[in-house]
């Protein structure tokens, strides 16, 4: 599919010389940091790793890349969780990493400009002297980069109020699978012409490379208030949000764990949350006379709701406690389970208490624990599927439970995924939510920008596993052992 | 071959053209309303296998916009698809039918305490499908964000007959590509919406509006003051012109408790901007002052859309003025005054006007779109603008979407 042998050594060639030989990875033990992403149950191992710095070099490589029928993928910091990253057999990967220049900070503008190798916390740190901040803020901010959040259409706990991803792209710069460079948007509204920036975010690296990104900045609001409520019940603290919501409130996030996610928070950060089957964490923000009233109104609510207990940080320091166990959720589960299966299925948050039980049935029927840690003010689950690899088909049945209750979300009328992208995980699971005409259309889209399908084959559209794919127990990902998640 | 579509819609729904139902001067053969999603793809599957050319049409409050059709058969009206198919309020989100109305469609929101955060023109006529194919907004924008950022899913008629559904109806979703962005401001080129998902916003408790008169001079400041204060204003208009005093109109939205010390703090700001604030709880009778824009147009007169980035205004005031001293008449409205979105109508323009302006707005990255225009100005006054280095990528979107362009030819960039 991908160009012989021969056509690939003299790609490599060209390659080498387009960049010096050290900027092109080929022994096995620097390719083995590519093999996979945060999604480590597939691996494959590419041809080679290119690193390129500048969008001229990108170019270049993906002319020749074009030339010679070769696919590539490209990547970010490799922390996606679906998979996006996969390098493809025969194919090369093309790192973004070295493109890590925030190019301008335009603030009357409220705009940013960026390559997309710069890390996403980075963007916050260089505005919020001025008073700004980059809304979408996923848990892995301070290593996953831009060009990564612009393919999987981050999102983050304070999306509910401020939007994804695709809310605060502006503009793009790619570089299609022919080598050529298009201007997507840009720093005015409303550029004539089809949204394609649009149509770009979210598109998991299959219509070409973002080589350049114009981002919106939000200015920071005059006060942020961030308060836990405990409850005896998931279903009370999720009767909690939907009043919340029903009231006209709304939060700037609203996050929910359970017990399960709880204990391991706390063995892990000893994030001092209070001892209760469910958590709720809300942040208000705005107008300071606005702000106090809602946070008693919210309070009253949680209190009818059950809430036995509420406490509202009192400073920074302890609205970085509250916010750091929940950070922490996925890398603490380690703690509690030697191997598990994040899923990221979104739910009508009317639907939640319902899904909730049914989760629990199915983690009874099963024998195996499910935790959930999720942004409830969306919707958006991230149920936790614990197993043991050492037990005998455990990983087998832990797989099939985390798909069935993808299936669950999508039958309630929620979706796959939330914001970690289809990528290879769930590209099997596409018919389950799209029709093939549904699928089709999409597919014109991809053919319009790569008719080739050389950037990033095999990600998002359904399609038989690639054979040198080794399917091969889940682990965690090392940010997390090393647990990066943690520094929030 | 009205024959074979009465088949489908039924003989009533099919009818002869009138005057009504030009299009930018040209002339189309047949009107058709068909009822069902179903009927809309079964009578363009006919239109794509015989090649005629396919207007789809909401409420027709937009039909003037982009270029003249290269040539239209078929008027495909969507008015029968006017259902609010389901809200749910917990959810915040609604499924509405392309046909039913703006108003319509906030009517039964407005019911359980919600609406869609969008104030396009016309809302009494304008349809949730045109509205989204134009992807026109209003001043609301400023804090709700484009009509991209508030729908959800779309279920499109393709050219060929294809009815496909994209998107969600869940206010977070990453499946698969966002192709309700695709469609959205795609002026009925890429296929038909029949009907959209949406999230919703509730209700505001209390709202403010306040009243401010300017001059000129103090037009650039007073954005300025009320960038400043874009925490207490839900939006922002702004009227100025070479023949009036500057306006201002700012809707306050917020708690009962909070509001009026809101509307106080945007008092202080547009005072110490220079504003006359001393007639500020005037009965805001004009947000409907970007309709008039097009309403009481001397057949002369040019509209154009123009988008900056949002701090350029002062900038784009001085090119104004500048033109102004050339003796050239000009209106204008800021709607979404802080994002950089507003509506100039140039009255008795040379097209040179338009080639200037347009070529010093892009010096600082700002664009214009020629909406209305005395008739016969069209084909000269580049409606568009420069396509830039992204034409050959949409014609091939074009070209799989629509291969036989029989949706709205020549109407789009660069003539797709
Ligand atoms: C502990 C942890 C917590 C996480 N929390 C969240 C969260 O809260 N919210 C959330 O949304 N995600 C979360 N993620 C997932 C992940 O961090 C995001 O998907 C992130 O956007 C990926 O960025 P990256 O730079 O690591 O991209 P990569 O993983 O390297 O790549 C992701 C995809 O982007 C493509 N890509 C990369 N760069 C470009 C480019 N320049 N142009 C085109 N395509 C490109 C790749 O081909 C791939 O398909 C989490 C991950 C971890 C490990």
């Amino acid at each position: 599919m991908s160009g012989s042998r021969h056509t690939r050594t003299l790609l490599l060639a060209d390659i080498r010389t387009l960049l010096g030989e050290p900027s092109v990875l080929v022994r096995p033990e620097q390719l083995r940091t590519y093999e996979c992403d945060g999604l480590t149950n597939f691996r494959v191992v590419p041809t080679a790793v290119v690193l390129p710095t500048n969008a001229e070099q990108v170019q270049e490589i993906v002319r020749l890349c074009h030339r010679d029928g070769v696919p590539f993928v490209s990547r970010g910091s490799g922390t996606g969780l679906s998979g996006g990253a996969l390098p493809v057999e025969g194919g090369i990967v093309i790192s973004l990493a070295r493109l890590n220049r925030i190019l301008e900070v335009d603030i009357p503008n409220e705009r940013v400009v960026v390559e997309p190798g710069v890390i996403n916390l980075h963007v916050t740190q260089k505005v919020a002297p001025y008073g700004y901040f980059y809304a979408p803020d996923p848990s892995s901010q301070s290593v996953c980069t831009i060009g990564g959040n612009v393919a999987e259409n981050a999102g983050g706990a304070h999306c509910l109020k401020y939007g994804f991803t695709t809310t605060h792209v502006l503009g793009l710069e790619v570089v299609l699978s022919d080598g050529s460079l298009v201007t997507l948007g840009g720093k005015a509204p409303d550029t004539s012409g089809y949204d394609l920036c649009g149509v770009f975010v979210g598109s998991e690296g299959t219509l070409g490379i973002a080589t350049k990104v114009t981002l919106r900045i939000v200015r920071r609001p005059e006060v942020v208030q961030t308060m836990v409520a405990a409850f005896h019940s998931t279903d009370a603290a999720g009767e909690a949000v939907s009043r919340i919501i029903a009231a006209g409130i709304v939060p700037a996030a609203a996050e929910m764990m359970d017990r399960l996610s709880l204990q391991a928070a706390e063995a892990a950060v000893h994030a001092g949350y209070p001892n209760c089957e469910c958590l709720l964490l809300v942040e208000l923000d705005g107008v300071a006379i606005e702000v106090e009233v809602l946070v008693a109104q919210v309070k009253e609510i949680c209190s009818a709701c059950g809430a036995f207990e509420t406490r509202l940080a009192r400073s920074d320091a302890e609205r970085a406690a509250m916010w750091k166990g929940r950070k922490a959720a996925f890398a603490a589960m380690g703690r509690v389970s030697p191997n598990y299966i994040v899923q990221d299925g979104v739910i009508p948050r009317t639907a939640l208490s319902a899904v909730l039980r049914e989760i629990e049935r199915m983690s009874r029927d099963t024998g195996l624990r499910v935790a959930n840690v999720f942004h409830a003010g969306d919707g958006n689950l991230h149920p936790l599927v614990l197993y043991d690899r050492r037990i005998e088909g455990q990983e087998h049945r832990a797989e099939h439970l985390a798909a069935e209750i993808l299936k669950l979300c999508v039958r309630t009328g929620g979706s796959l995924t939330g914001e970690h992208g289809i990528g290879v995980e769930k590209r099997d699971f596409m018919p389950e939510m799209f029709a093939e005409p549904d699928l089709a259309t999409m597919q014109r889209v991809r053919i319009a920008f790569d008719p080739q399908s050389l950037s990033n084959p095999g990600k998002v559209f359904p399609r038989p596993r690639l054979c040198a794919e080794r399917p091969g127990p889940y682990e965690p990902h090392p940010l997390e052992t090393a647990g990066v998640a943690e520094l929030f | 071959m009205q024959r074979e579509i009465a088949h489908i819609v039924g003989t009533d729904f099919i009818r002869h053209v009138s005057d009504a139902d030009v299009i930018d001067g040209v002339l189309p053969k047949f009107v058709v309303e068909p009822g069902t999603p179903s009927d809309v793809s079964r009578v363009l599957a006919i239109a794509h296998d015989r090649g005629w050319q396919v207007v789809p049409r909401g409420g027709g409050t937009k039909l003037g916009w982009g270029n003249s059709p290269r040539a239209a058969d078929v008027v495909l009206s969507l008015c029968r698809l006017d259902r609010v198919q389901e809200h749910a309020p917990g959810d915040m989100t609604a499924t509405v039918e392309a046909g039913c109305t703006i108003a319509a469609l906030q009517e039964t929101l407005a019911q359980r305490g919600q609406r869609l955060a969008l104030d396009p023109l016309w809302p009494g006529r304008a349809t949730v499908g045109g509205v989204l194919a134009t992807a026109d907004s209003g001043p609301l924008r400023w804090s709700f964000g484009p009509p991209r950022d508030l729908v959800l899913g779309v279920t499109v008629a393709l050219a060929d007959g294809t009815l496909a559904r994209s998107g969600g109806k869940v206010v977070k979703n990453v499946a698969g590509y966002d192709l309700p962005k695709l469609l959205t401001g795609s002026f009925g080129t890429l296929g038909v919406i029949t009907q959209a998902t949406f999230r919703l916003h509730p209700l505001p408790a209390a709202v403010r509006h306040l009243t401010f008169t300017l001059d000129a001079a103090s037009v650039g400041a007073f954005i300025a003051a009320m960038r400043e204060c874009s925490l207490a204003t839900a939006a922002v208009q702004i009227r100025a012109g070479t023949e009036m005093n500057a306006l201002a109109y700012v809707r306050v939205e917020g708690l009962p408790e909070a509001i009026e010390a809101k509307a106080e703090q945007v008092m202080q700001r547009a005072n110490a901007a220079g504003a006359d604030v001393s007639a500020a709880h005037a009965p805001a009778e004009d947000w409907s002052a970007r309709e008039r824009l097009f309403e009481d147009l001397e057949p002369t007169s040019l509209v154009c859309k123009i988008g900056i980035p949002p701090a350029e205004s002062q900038h784009l005031l001085s090119l104004l003025e500048r033109e102004a001293s050339q003796d050239v008449r000009w209106r204008l409205v800021f709607q979404a005054f802080g994002v950089g979105v507003l509506r100039l109508e140039l009255r008795e323009p040379e097209r040179s006007v338009v080639d200037r302006l347009r070529s010093r707005l892009a010096e600082f990255g700002g664009s214009l779109v020629v909406l209305a225009c005395p008739a016969g100005m069209k084909p000269d006054a580049n409606v568009w603008g420069e396509p830039g280095d992204a034409l050959e990528l949409m014609r091939r979107i074009k070209q799989q979407f629509d291969p036989h362009s029989i949706l709205n030819p020549g109407r789009f960039l660069g003539g797709i």
